[in-house]
């Protein structure tokens, strides 16, 4: 099931990437509309890390495009936020979390410019928005792996972009900080801004995203996510584990119920 | 006026060294610095070779070009041919360095540098090549070339410091919102370059290494700020080569030697001292309880 949509905000085209000639991504082609909340789901190692880079150019791509806003991303850098997964980088690195979140306002300086009062107020309102305004001079090494990543998060809201590429942002976040930033994001999503997460959990899933694409090395299906959320689906993106097929069965019974109709 | 001299050629050289030395150490980089240091030296004889004199203008470019060159290959082995990085270090510069030492012994004639020169500096003569315009004595070339590339440092790091500190910190986020990664890359590893080059002659090839890397991870040890980690490594690369020149008076040793040693016992207390600091620390946490 791959739903393409008129005027696409995202279009990728036949898109391959490979690390040391072996393919990771394999002509992944979908669109997606602007104003929504994406997830993009797939077992580990089915190159969703590699898709949300190869969107940034951060990896070489060997064939297909990708075009945000209808442009090549470099003439619309401004516009977009990436998270990297928290790993990717040294928590040692001598900065505190106020430091880090600023980072997000370098987009918009020259490169010789210093952040001026206006750029410490956005990056201090977007840690009260991720709830660490508490920890702000605190050093980076010393938070918690979930405030880590929620520091990760403010400083993609410090950019102001319209579109944000997530890269598993609620990996270690407890529920109740995911569930208010969910809340946030579905906001930014109403006044136009498209937000694309890489996640995990399919229970959750089902309330946080109106739209799925779901991935193993190929494209499987891209869709809202009503249409996308079979167990057909499912299972040909994890394969006929046994663990997923109750937690499929358990979804679809759920989706039975009509009080979860809206 | 001797001991000014070499003191200040000494507080010109760390001062350069230890605020690129931060970024090296926070890059994990250190061994590059190592390696670059050694591998400038065939650049050094060959442009020595060309020009017939020390601290010439072709001597800088020729060792800078070279140790530009290093990195480039060390990033080319590591990536390219999926050689592990540290091998890909140990390869590069030791066969840039040997080629070096063959130069030097084939044209040991031509060529007024020795092996211990290269290897440990002679900060002690710095005044006796002053910089001559007419007929006037402007104090000693070596002053007149670590300064200019101190002012270059500065210069780019100053303005530079957020794109430096960003690419080091999270080069992938850096790359998204569109700082060039590479570029920082290289505009680092050129002024590593000009700084090992200009303090060679000073220093030497091994000691420069001190300075790049002990007052940074001194510094590292006591800050969690990136700009107060780079103003104190600078405080403590000066306080060992101040340190250092007293040292070697006093023990009548090698000036360039008891400064690096002076950089080290520095590092030593800080880190004795911060041990037993936290360890006095937790003692009271617990008899508070
Ligand atoms: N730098 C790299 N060099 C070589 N292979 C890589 C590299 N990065 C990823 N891969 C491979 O590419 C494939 C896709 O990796 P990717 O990180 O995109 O997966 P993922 O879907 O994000 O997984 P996860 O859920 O674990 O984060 C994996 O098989 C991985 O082994
Ligand atoms: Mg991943």
């Amino acid at each position: 099931m791959i739903q393409q949509v008129e005027q696409p905000l995202i279009e990728i085209h036949d898109l391959t990437v490979t690390y040391h000639r072996k393919p990771v991504l394999w002509g992944i082609d979908f669109t997606l509309p602007k104003g929504i909340i994406a997830g993009i789901m797939g077992p580990n190692g089915a190159g969703k890390s590699t898709l949300i880079k190869a969107m940034m150019g951060l990896v070489p791509v060997g064939s297909g495009y990708v075009k945000l806003f209808g442009e090549d991303l470099k003439e619309v850098r401004a516009k977009v936020s990436y998270v990297p997964q928290k790993e990717s980088v040294d928590w040692d690195f001598p900065a505190s979390a106020l430091d880090v979140v600023l980072m997000g306002r370098y987009g918009k300086l020259k490169w010789f410019q210093r952040p001026r009062k206006a750029d410490r107020d956005v990056a201090m309102d977007c840690l009260k928005k991720v709830g660490m305004e508490a920890f702000a001079n605190r050093q980076i090494s010393q938070l918690s792996g979930g405030q880590q990543q929620r520091v990760f998060i403010a400083r993609s809201l410090a950019q102001d972009a319209d579109l944000y590429l997530m890269d598993e942002p609620f990996a270690g976040v407890d529920i109740a900080t995911e569930t208010a930033i969910v809340e946030l994001l579905k906001e930014m999503t109403s006044e136009g801004k498209t937000v694309v997460v890489v996640h995990h959990d399919l229970q959750s899933a089902e309330n946080y995203f109106d739209w799925l694409v779901l991935m193993n090395l190929r494209l499987v299906a891209s869709g809202p996510i009503k249409e996308v959320m079979t167990k057909e689906l499912l299972q040909e993106t994890y394969g006929g584990k046994l663990n997923i097929l109750t937690t499929v069965t358990d979804l679809l019974n759920k989706q039975d119920f009509p009080i979860r109709e809206k | 006026m001797d001991a000014f001299w070499i003191i200040l050629t000494g507080i010109l050289v760390v001062a350069s060294s230890s605020i690129l030395g931060c970024f090296l150490v926070l890059r994990k980089m250190t061994m590059v610095g190592d390696a670059i240091s050694h591998a400038v030296l065939p650049g050094i004889v060959l442009a020595y070779l060309f020009s017939g004199e020390r601290n010439s203008v072709l001597m800088i470019i020729g060792a800078a070009g070279i140790g530009l060159l290093t990195t480039f290959l060390i990033e080319f082995f590591h990536k390219k041919g999926n050689v592990q990085e540290d091998a890909s270090i140990g390869i590069t510069f030791t066969s840039f360095f040997a080629l070096g030492v063959i130069l030097i012994s084939y044209f040991a004639e031509n060529v007024d540098l020795d092996q211990d020169c290269v290897l440990y500096g002679e900060i002690a003569y710095v005044s006796l090549d002053p910089l001559l315009i007419g007929n006037i004595e402007y104090g000693p070339k070596a002053i007149w070339l670590l300064s200019f590339v101190f002012l270059m440092v500065l210069a780019v790091i100053i303005p530079g410091y957020r794109s430096l500190s960003l690419t080091t910190f999270d080069p992938n986020y850096a790359q998204a919102i569109g700082i060039s990664v590479t570029l920082w890359h290289y505009v680092l590893m050129s002024l590593v370059s000009l700084t090992t080059v200009a303090s060679f002659e000073s220093v030497g090839a091994i000691l420069v290494v001190a300075f790049l890397t002990v007052p940074a991870a001194t510094a590292y040890l006591l800050t969690e700020k990136l700009k107060n980690m780079i103003l104190l490594s600078i405080l403590f690369g000066v306080l060992a080569s101040v340190l250092g020149y007293f040292l070697a008076d006093y023990s009548n040793g090698s000036i360039a030697g008891a400064m690096a040693t002076a950089s080290g016992i520095l590092f030593g207390i800080v880190f004795l001292g911060k041990r037993l600091y936290n360890r006095y620390h937790r003692l009271t946490a617990v008899s508070q309880n």
